[in-house]
């Protein structure tokens, strides 16, 4: 029977801001890389609580910082982020992030550990998360559609395969889904690389496609070929691609764009980690291909479910948002059964059409967000890596 | 659709499939499946071609064009004959 996406709901969080979450995380966010250990000490002393340490947050300036910050108040803004605690090093800039967090009404307190210490920091900050934890446990799962929710994508380990069967099964939920209502999300600017005007044409006005254009050249230019040795054949496409039988960085965005489906046209070009603001519909965001880097910038611009493809087995996670793994590739579904949440090795056998795929897909995306968790969360796979822009001062 | 194919192929313009079975080996006449429309076709492999690598649909040489998704992926630097492996050994980005 034909998936009826218009009726379909889900028990989720409804936020503050009238957002829907999928997870009630009380995260325990530092400012800075200096404040992971005060972070950790309170998420190992109140238990529901979740630290996520990092890597920068001193010395950075201009844009870098813009995307910093941005990254760190869109983080806990995320609707599967019930409360927050912020620890930094400093007051005002551990201010500027908990304010970013407050316009979203939910709950979120800032400690600072300059002239305290981390001791007194720790023990101030643990009373509060305790009555976050209180708090964020006491509130209740409601019906909500499912076209509420935000889904982003990005696949990893790709090979030929994912072209094939994971890539177009995402494509082909959101051609599905979007129509209603959904908010998706694609990016991996490197990997567009030889179907950028494949990409530019998909745009659904103009503008879009030429706000994509000029971001994918900027990459091109400021990236590319400021650091380029030979070619990108040495990391794009990877030596797991290459394994899995991609040949070329052609080959790999063709098979990448499979993943925004037949019907579905991007309505707007984001910054990294840019909260969406043209209303539902599909977005390009200016990402890395390294999936560490990508999912976090995606969870930071507010989408709350992860759609991953992967051909020869990517591992990865995320702290707050759940990354929903598919694979068409039989030897990989054999040899990494565990990291894997959707079968669609049928397409390969021509069992399976595109459409069911695409069904089974959406079905998975219901049982998370109603709390299944997904292999990576299972398998605690919490992978957070900041995107840098340049050098700290 | 009853029988699996070794061979998948995106698009009626493509010069190249891709093998979707494992231990494909050298010899064996494969059933290839053209995704767009589900039509099918035979072709015998003349290389051991692991899962998910590029098999060349007709003769290629060096300096053609590679088709896939029914798009230029690429150029030959080496020759394939109809049923050999295309792959880094003898295809490269045009781009770099």
């Amino acid at each position: 029977m034909a998936f009826d996406a218009s009726s379909q709901t889900i028990t989720a969080w409804r936020r503050e801001n009238g957002r829907v979450g999928v997870r009630n995380h009380v995260l325990i966010l530092p400012v800075d890389d200096i404040s992971n250990a005060a972070c950790e000490s309170v998420a190992n002393n109140v238990k529901g609580t979740l630290a996520i340490p990092h890597a920068y947050g001193r010395l950075q300036f201009g844009e870098d910082l813009d995307l910093h910050f941005r990254t760190m108040i869109g983080t806990g803004s995320n609707p599967n982020v019930a409360a927050v605690v912020v620890i930094g090093i400093e007051p005002e800039w551990t201010k500027i992030i908990v304010d970013g967090i407050a316009k979203t009404g939910k709950p979120v307190e800032g400690f600072s550990i300059e002239q305290k210490g981390d001791f007194e920091t720790i023990r101030q900050a643990s009373w509060k998360a305790k009555e976050f934890v209180h708090w964020a446990t006491d509130q209740q799962r409601q019906e909500c559609p499912l076209t509420d929710l935000w889904v982003s994508t990005k696949c990893g380990e790709s090979d030929t395969t994912t072209g094939l069967s994971s890539c177009p099964t995402v494509g082909n939920m959101y051609d599905k889904l979007i129509p209603h209502g959904l908010y998706g999300v694609f990016g991996e600017t490197s990997e567009i690389t030889g179907a950028e005007h494949i990409c530019q044409a998909r745009a659904a006005t103009p503008e879009a496609g030429a706000k994509f254009r000029a971001l994918f050249d900027a990459y091109q230019a400021e990236v590319i070929e400021a650091y380029k040795t030979s070619d990108l054949s040495d990391s794009q496409p990877t030596k797991g691609n290459i394994i899995g039988g991609l040949t070329t960085i052609e080959e790999k965005a063709l098979g990448n764009l499979e993943k925004i489906g037949r019907t579905s046209r991007y309505i707007d070009a984001l910054k990294p980690a840019e909260a969406p603001a043209k209303g539902p519909g599909l977005y390009y965001m200016d990402t890395s291909s390294a999936a560490a880097e990508c999912v976090p910038l995606m969870a930071a611009a507010g989408y709350v479910v992860h759609t991953f493809p992967t051909g020869q087995g990517n591992v990865i996670g995320n702290p707050i948002v759940p990354v929903i793994k598919i694979t068409g590739n039989p030897r990989t579904l054999r040899t990494m059964s565990e990291h894997i949440d959707v079968d669609v090795t049928g397409v390969l056998k021509r069992e399976q059409t595109i459409d069911q795929a695409g069904d089974a897909l959406i079905d998975m995306i219901v049982r998370t967000a109603n709390g299944r968790f997904t292999a990576a969360e299972a398998l605690g796979h919490r992978e957070f890596s900041l995107t840098k822009l340049y050098r700290s001062a | 659709m009853t029988k699996a194919p070794h061979l998948l192929v995106h698009d009626h313009a493509d010069n190249v499939g891709v093998v979707v079975v494992e231990g494909l080996t050298a010899g064996t006449e494969m059933l290839g499946v053209v995704t767009h429309d589900n039509s099918d076709f035979r072709l015998v492999a003349k290389a051991d071609i692991p899962i998910g690598h590029k098999v060349a649909l007709k003769d290629l040489k060096p300096g053609d064009t590679v088709m896939k998704y029914g798009e230029d992926i690429g150029k030959m630097v080496g020759p394939a004959a109809v049923g050999e492996h295309v792959h880094v050994h003898n295809c490269k980005t045009k781009r770099w």
